[in-house]
């Protein structure tokens, strides 16, 4: 369909259309009773849009957000109705709790049938009704087109973050007419006011020891020169939460990396010690900032943030910046002051040495040990700057955090404010398969046993992912907890599982091998980032591996631990 | 803590009370009445929200609501220059002893007694909150069989919520 003349079709092939119109090119999904409609103009549309069929619904979604994550589109999920919709729900809340654009397509039953608990009905815009940045329940096809419409420009639109819609199989099957539209524009932007700006410059111009934060707001904005710029013109320094990672290269001096419960030492120590916070796209977890009776107590809070109500959210600001936070940080940028602050570059000079020596004690006592700093500065040697990283959740996502070099945005897929186990897996498909660029999944024992089956989805489309199960046998980020706050009791934490990853692998129909050193892990990740499909390297690491620092639960920076005390793994 | 009022004008469409009041919910904000009705523009509709809270809660629940796609406008109520009502019916046991007072008592609060019958007695009652609350107390002891209330509803004197 080239033509602006309207055609007359069914509610099926409008959702198809609309798609294509919105600029979609790769939808994820699983088929189902109340989706054949939609299937049917799929298999009919395959030349002008490709369906990937993953093996779970749930797989399907991270795939779509693992997607978006890497190229900034708005990922696109179909889902059937009934458990096919609720299969989507982890992937839909992951999405949400990171601000991804994300479009759900779930079909349900007739609306004749809705509400009499027909076969495989689920009300599922209540399920997702605290998940979703809006969703919708369509009854009329004669709105379906800019129903979908809307829910792009929602998706994509100042704070990203998913949106549903459910569409009854008797809405697929009727017609009515349908013009197609251009791609629809992001709503427009607030700007932060003249006098707002102005009271952050003077904040600015008036500290002495400014520590810039940011978030997952500012990471694939564009907005890396300017960060830098800010950073040497304030002679300040950057530390970030966990999405922000990748917004700047770890190899920037003034980047000092993630802060918080997992973070790393300098940027923990840079923001409790700053007289001036300028948060840019963050939220102040709880995770990045540790106890917030004791956050920043000494410092003032610019924040910049595009939805009014995280300021003040979870940490009292001085000055909120409400707005497009690419246009306030670039006002602020051009109107403060160039600055040297030598005293504060020395703390914080200090505070790195300080880190350097605390890893390399460790790195020391490790020996020739298997630690998780060596895997990753083996695959920090062998990637390239557009090799995709993806995790899962637990200690091995935060071992990520801590050392991989991150070399652009939009290279990292991980479930930051969910913490989603399972998730790495669906994403990583999803990235590799947008970008076509190789991608590292960085998963654990624990949270691969929860998805694997999405290996059958790499095989069949070949997708380059190379698969780092760093395997301990044991749930590690609860264990680390239960070793320290839990009198060593490993509640249901030790796996025992016999599994053998690289016969599994094999029977998925991808290959596979074991490493218990550093050397057989550079061979293999080598091997592996050269292997055309899927590669699964099981790699062998210490069940008592620690990530520190850790800031205890409820505690402050001042609390944090930064070596493992001898008997502390027994 | 302070008692604040919050007029929120939405889109008459499906769901759209089970967002605002799902939001209500999941934030944890503790509210002391909620109604909603069509407007003037069948379009759209109003809910009045009052709630009891800190600086935090009453910042907090504004700005979520704005956050919803089908909310048009919320806005806080300046008490100071608002008019409020609420209308309440309370039905009350009929009985020799009960009923002078029942309708004294309706004279004095200009309480309409909008039904009779053998056994009970209706009153019903529009006014502040306050005033509701102290009819009520009279009430009570002649022996509320059981009643119901509307929850607050507001107008500010001068600003309609929709300019702005």
């Amino acid at each position: 369909m080239n033509s602006n003349e309207s055609m007359r079709i069914s509610g099926s092939r409008i959702v198809i259309e609309t798609l294509i119109e919105q600029g979609v090119t790769d939808v994820f999904g699983y088929p189902g009773g109340q989706v054949l409609n939609i299937y049917d103009e799929l298999y009919k549309a395959s030349d002008r849009i490709n369906h990937v069929l993953a093996a779970h619904e749930q797989g399907a979604a991270h795939a779509a957000d693992g997607y978006s994550r890497v190229t900034g589109k708005v990922g696109v999920v179909i889902a059937t109705s009934g458990p096919g919709a609720t299969n989507l729900v982890t992937g839909i809340a992951t999405a949400m709790l990171d601000s991804i654009p994300m479009i759900a397509i779930t079909g349900n039953v007739p609306t004749s049938l809705i509400g009499k608990d027909s076969f495989q009905e689920i009300n599922i815009t209540g399920v997702t009704l605290p998940i979703t940045k809006h969703n919708y329940f369509v009854t009329d096809v004669s709105e379906l087109a800019d129903t979908i419409r809307e829910a792009f420009q929602i998706a994509k639109s100042g704070r990203p973050g998913p949106v549903l819609i459910d569409i009854p199989k008797d809405v697929q099957i009727a017609e009515c007419d349908f013009i197609p539209q251009g791609v629809v524009p992001c709503l427009p932007q607030k700007e932060a006011s003249d006098a707002d700006i102005d009271r952050a410059v003077e904040l600015i111009n008036a500290a002495e020891r400014p520590y810039i934060y940011i978030g997952g707001g500012a990471a694939g904005r564009g907005m890396t020169k300017d960060i830098m710029a800010l950073a040497e013109k304030i002679d300040g320094y950057i530390g970030c939460t966990f999405m922000g990672l990748s917004a700047l290269q770890n190899s920037y001096e003034r980047f000092l990396g993630m802060q918080g419960m997992h973070g790393r030492y300098a940027s923990s120590m840079a923001n409790k010690e700053a007289d001036l916070i300028i948060g840019v796209g963050v939220r102040f977890s709880d995770r990045a900032t540790g106890n917030v009776a004791k956050y920043a107590k000494g410092a003032k809070i610019i924040q910049l943030d595009t939805d009014l109500s995280e300021i003040n959210k979870n940490v009292k600001v001085d000055i909120g910046l409400i707005g497009s936070i690419v246009s306030s940080f670039e006002r602020i940028l051009a109107r403060c002051e160039a600055k040297k602050h030598p005293a504060w570059c020395e703390t914080v000079e200090g505070f790195k040495d300080r880190e350097r020596r605390i890893a390399d004690k460790a790195e020391q006592k490790a020996g020739d040990a298997m630690t998780p700093k060596k895997i990753f500065d083996i695959i920090n040697r062998i990637k390239d700057e557009n090799t995709i990283i993806a995790t899962d959740v637990g200690q091995h996502q935060m071992w990520t955090a801590q050392y991989v070099d991150f070399e652009k945005p939009r290279r990292f897929a991980s479930s930051g404010g969910l913490g989603t186990m399972g998730y790495g897996l669906g994403a990583a498909i999803g990235a590799a398969i947008a970008t076509g660029d190789r991608t590292v999944l960085i998963t654990g024992d624990g949270s691969f046993g929860m998805n694997l089956n999405e290996l059958a989805t790499a095989v069949t489309y070949n997708t380059p992912v190379v698969i780092v199960i760093m395997n301990n046998g044991v749930l590690g980020m609860v264990r680390q907890w239960q070793t320290l706050f839990y009198g060593g009791r490993y509640s249901n934490t030790v796996l025992g599982r016999k599994t053998d990853f690289v016969k599994l692998a094999d029977a998925f129909g991808a290959e596979g091998c074991r490493v218990f050193t550093p050397a057989q892990f550079e061979e293999a990740f080598t091997k592996a980032m050269n292997h055309p499909g899927p590669y699964v390297i099981d790699t062998f690491i210490d069940r008592d591996e620690f990530v520190l620092p850790m800031l205890p639960p409820g505690g402050s920076i001042d609390d944090m631990i930064t070596e493992k005390k001898e008997g502390a793994d027994k | 803590m302070n008692r604040y009022i919050i007029a929120v004008y939405v889109e008459n469409k499906y769901g759209v009370l089970a967002r605002v009041t799902g939001l209500i919910m999941r934030k944890g904000f503790n509210i002391d009445s909620l109604t909603v009705g069509e407007t003037d523009d069948p379009a759209y509709s109003r809910i009045t929200i009052t709630l009891q809270g800190d600086d935090y809660a009453r910042e907090q629940m504004v700005n979520q609501l704005k956050k919803l796609y089908n909310v048009k406008n919320v806005t806080l109520l300046d008490r100071e220059n608002t008019v409020e009502r609420e209308l309440t019916m309370i039905k009350i046991n009929n009985t020799p002893a009960n009923r002078a007072e029942v309708m004294a008592a309706a004279e004095i609060y200009r309480a309409k007694i909008i039904d009779y019958s053998v056994n009970t007695l209706c009153v019903e009652i529009t006014g502040e909150p306050s005033k509701i609350n102290a009819f009520i107390n009279v009430m009570k002891p002649l022996g509320i069989v059981e009643m119901c209330r509307t929850g607050a509803v507001a107008l500010e004197r001068t600003r309609a919520i929709t300019e702005e």
